[in-house]
């Protein structure tokens, strides 16, 4: 190794740090692939190694300007800035205050495990993390267990794809190989038919103040539809803004499972805006593909502290995109319930079902809805 | 004149530097900016797959299409589905020609059949139907565009890992197939699903963002050679705004061609709002963004 190269692939290594202090996981392979890259390119040019490193190193939209600050805060010297996001990813939602609780400053606590979250908000928005680990061990089984009986099933779709099947059209494919199995004499004629595949499922919960006490079940049912079909759900969550939870929730240990996604949602217990929730979540996921032909069940109670009309407009998008809209309102379970709220009454006309969801009964009731959607 | 074992530029050497490749590309009709460059060239000399994500109509099927110009490769094109797999993306055998083959070795033999003879021939390169991964590994130099991987399954990814990291193809009954020149991979995605992080860690990232004002306007030019240059410019600073304006879908390059192209054959030398208002259809995909479009950004650009 040249003197040149220890150089460069010092630099780099300083560099990636910064970088993952920033958030970017920049893992050894990808510094390696940049080191790789400066091979190819001019070492002297800023803006070779800029694109070098962005190339190789990054992995996802959210990681470019995180990447961008960094490279500029490194190399060029500057305080890290954040810089505004193409127009299709800006979907930072910044928060309201929540007047019942103005201790915004205790809920910053940075410095825990996994991965980094650089979070952009203003400070005003109630941050605070969710402490999941407070049930003895016994409790903890008996939960574990109730909910892994709840896992729902999503009902099926037929594919454009075909399966082998006794009875159906014609295969003409499997017919003839079947033929040449046997020297070319005609036999027994081989069909197919449709093949069915389950519904993506998505859900979204609020997890804002007045949901509290029903965001943890909620979220524990959700992980059991997770470990139904891991690759077939998706999990979001709502406050003050949006929050993809789907890759914690990926775990088998749903304690562990919880732990990851309360340490990544930064709005736990904070107020909600429902209509810029949902509308984030169809422009960066839901009308991607998301929640195409899906079943989409919100978890909310419908107290929205933005616009009732852009919740109703949002759920609008949402039912013309997906196969069936599921809304669970834990307080529909109280005697006398009738869906009076804002955000309720902007929803009710664009949802296909509304059910309870304030007890485990309410929950199995839940499962056996998405099942038959 | 192509080198042998290399995929070469039409000038006759290798693009020496992103610069050169940006030359290439824009005298093939398409204009990269320094990034989308830096990242076809760094894919070409690291034989790395190009992995491009961005909004729909940004271009990122159009750069495989000139990457295959410049180089004189062929470009062969996988479009991914749900549901895709082996048999689509790789080879499959002829079945209905191989039981020709046989009825007529069967006739012509008066029943004195030599079966591994048969066998052989039955198995034969000529009964194997190259689908887009084999052509391309086949057919060197080659531009493989695996388009929209999205919309593939997560199993189909990593089939895909394996043949990639390759350059190979395994047939059972004829053996390995394997590219004399890597093909250069180009692979989209309009993040309908997270690909996995194993295919993403093989590839170059590149997010392909929206054309500035003047690249832009660049653009509309050599796309469309007979609109003003006032249209082109109206058009280019129309469509920014839009993109600005909360949408449901922000229109793309795509759609800022078809709108300057509806808008000349209408006679168009500049935007006008009656005619504005009537080719909205081109650039404007949705009732909903086309009602908000026409109460704001129209109103206030036309005056």
């Amino acid at each position: 190794m040249t003197d040149r190269q220890r150089d460069v692939a010092e630099i780099v290594l300083g560099f990636a740090r910064t970088l993952r202090h920033a958030g970017v996981p920049a893992s050894p392979d990808r510094v390696q692939a940049m080191v790789a890259a400066l091979g190819h390119l001019d070492v002297l040019d800023p803006a070779q190694v800029f694109w070098a490193g962005r190339l190789t190193l990054c992995a996802d939209p959210a990681d470019l300007d995180r990447y961008d600050a960094a490279f500029a805060a490194y190399f060029g010297g500057q305080l890290p800035r954040s810089v505004p996001r193409a127009a299709a990813l800006q979907q930072i939602l910044v928060a309201s205050l929540d007047p019942q609780s103005p201790d915004g400053a205790d809920g910053t606590d940075d410095g825990e495990e996994g991965r980094p979250y650089a979070v952009q908000a203003s400070r005003q928005e109630v941050l605070r993390r969710r402490d999941v680990a407070e049930l003895t061990q016994a409790e903890r089984e008996e939960l574990a267990r109730l909910f892994a009986l709840l896992a729902p099933r999503v009902a099926q779709r037929t594919t454009r794809r075909y399966v082998a099947a006794s009875r159906g059209v014609v295969d003409l494919e499997r017919t003839v190989r079947r033929m040449l199995a046997q020297g070319g004499e005609p036999s027994r004629l081989a069909r197919r038919d449709r093949r069915t595949k389950p519904r993506r499922l998505v859900l979204l919960i609020d997890v804002s103040g007045s949901m509290a006490p029903y965001a943890d079940a909620l979220l524990r049912f959700a992980h059991a539809a997770m470990r139904v079909a891991p690759y077939n759900t998706e999990v979001f969550t709502l406050g003050t803004r949006l929050t993809r939870v789907t890759r914690e929730l990926r775990r088998r240990d749903p304690d562990r499972a919880l732990a990851g996604a309360g340490r990544a949602i930064p709005d736990w217990s904070g107020g909600t805006r429902l209509g810029d929730g949902l509308q984030a979540f169809l422009d960066r996921w839901g009308q991607r593909g998301v929640a195409r032909g899906a079943v989409v069940v919100v978890c909310s109670d419908g107290w929205e502290r933005g616009d009732p009309a852009l919740l109703g407009e949002q759920l609008g998008r949402l039912a013309r995109l997906s196969h069936t809209v599921v809304w669970v309102n834990p307080h529909m379970g109280k005697d006398g319930f009738i869906p009076a709220t804002g955000g309720m009454r902007a929803a009710l006309p664009h949802i296909s079902r509304l059910v309870a969801g304030h007890s485990f009964a309410a929950l199995s009731q839940l499962a056996d809805v998405i099942a038959h959607a | 004149m192509r080198h042998a074992g290399r995929v070469t530029a039409a000038s006759g050497s290798d693009p020496a530097d992103p610069g050169e490749l940006a030359a290439a590309l824009e005298a093939s009709g398409y204009l990269p900016d320094e990034g989308l460059a830096t990242a076809a060239y760094l894919a070409l000399r690291m034989h790395r797959p190009l992995f491009l994500e961005g909004d729909a109509g940004v271009g990122k099927t159009s750069l495989a299409l000139a990457l295959a110009d410049v180089f004189h490769a062929e470009l062969v094109r996988l479009q991914c589905y749900e549901g895709i797999d082996a048999a689509q993306a790789l080879y499959d055998w002829d079945f209905p020609r191989q039981v020709l083959h046989l009825r007529a070795a069967e006739a012509a033999s008066d029943g004195r059949l030599d079966q591994a003879e048969l066998e052989r021939s039955l198995y034969d390169r000529r009964y194997l139907v190259a689908r887009p991964i084999l052509r391309a590994i086949e057919h060197a130099p080659s531009v493989l565009l695996v388009d929209e991987i999205d919309r593939a399954d997560d199993e189909f990814e990593a089939f895909l890992l394996e043949v990639l990291a390759d350059n190979a193809v395994t047939i059972p009954e004829l053996g390995t197939i394997r590219a004399d020149v890597p093909p250069l991979v180009v692979l989209t995605s309009n993040r309908t699903r997270e690909v996995h992080d194993a295919l993403k860690r093989r590839c170059l990232y590149h997010w392909v963002p929206h054309p500035g004002f003047e690249r832009e306007v660049a653009i509309l030019r050599r796309r469309l050679p007979d609109i003003t240059e006032r249209l082109a410019r109206d058009v280019a600073a129309a469509t920014k705004r839009l993109r600005d304006a909360d949408l449901l879908k922000p229109p793309g390059v795509a759609e800022s061609i078809d709108w300057a192209q509806a808008l000349h054959l209408l006679g168009a030398r500049s935007l006008d709002p009656d005619r504005a208002a009537a080719t909205l259809g081109a650039v404007l995909k949705y009732q909903e963004d086309a009602v908000r479009a026409r109460n704001t950004v129209l109103a206030e650009l036309l005056g």
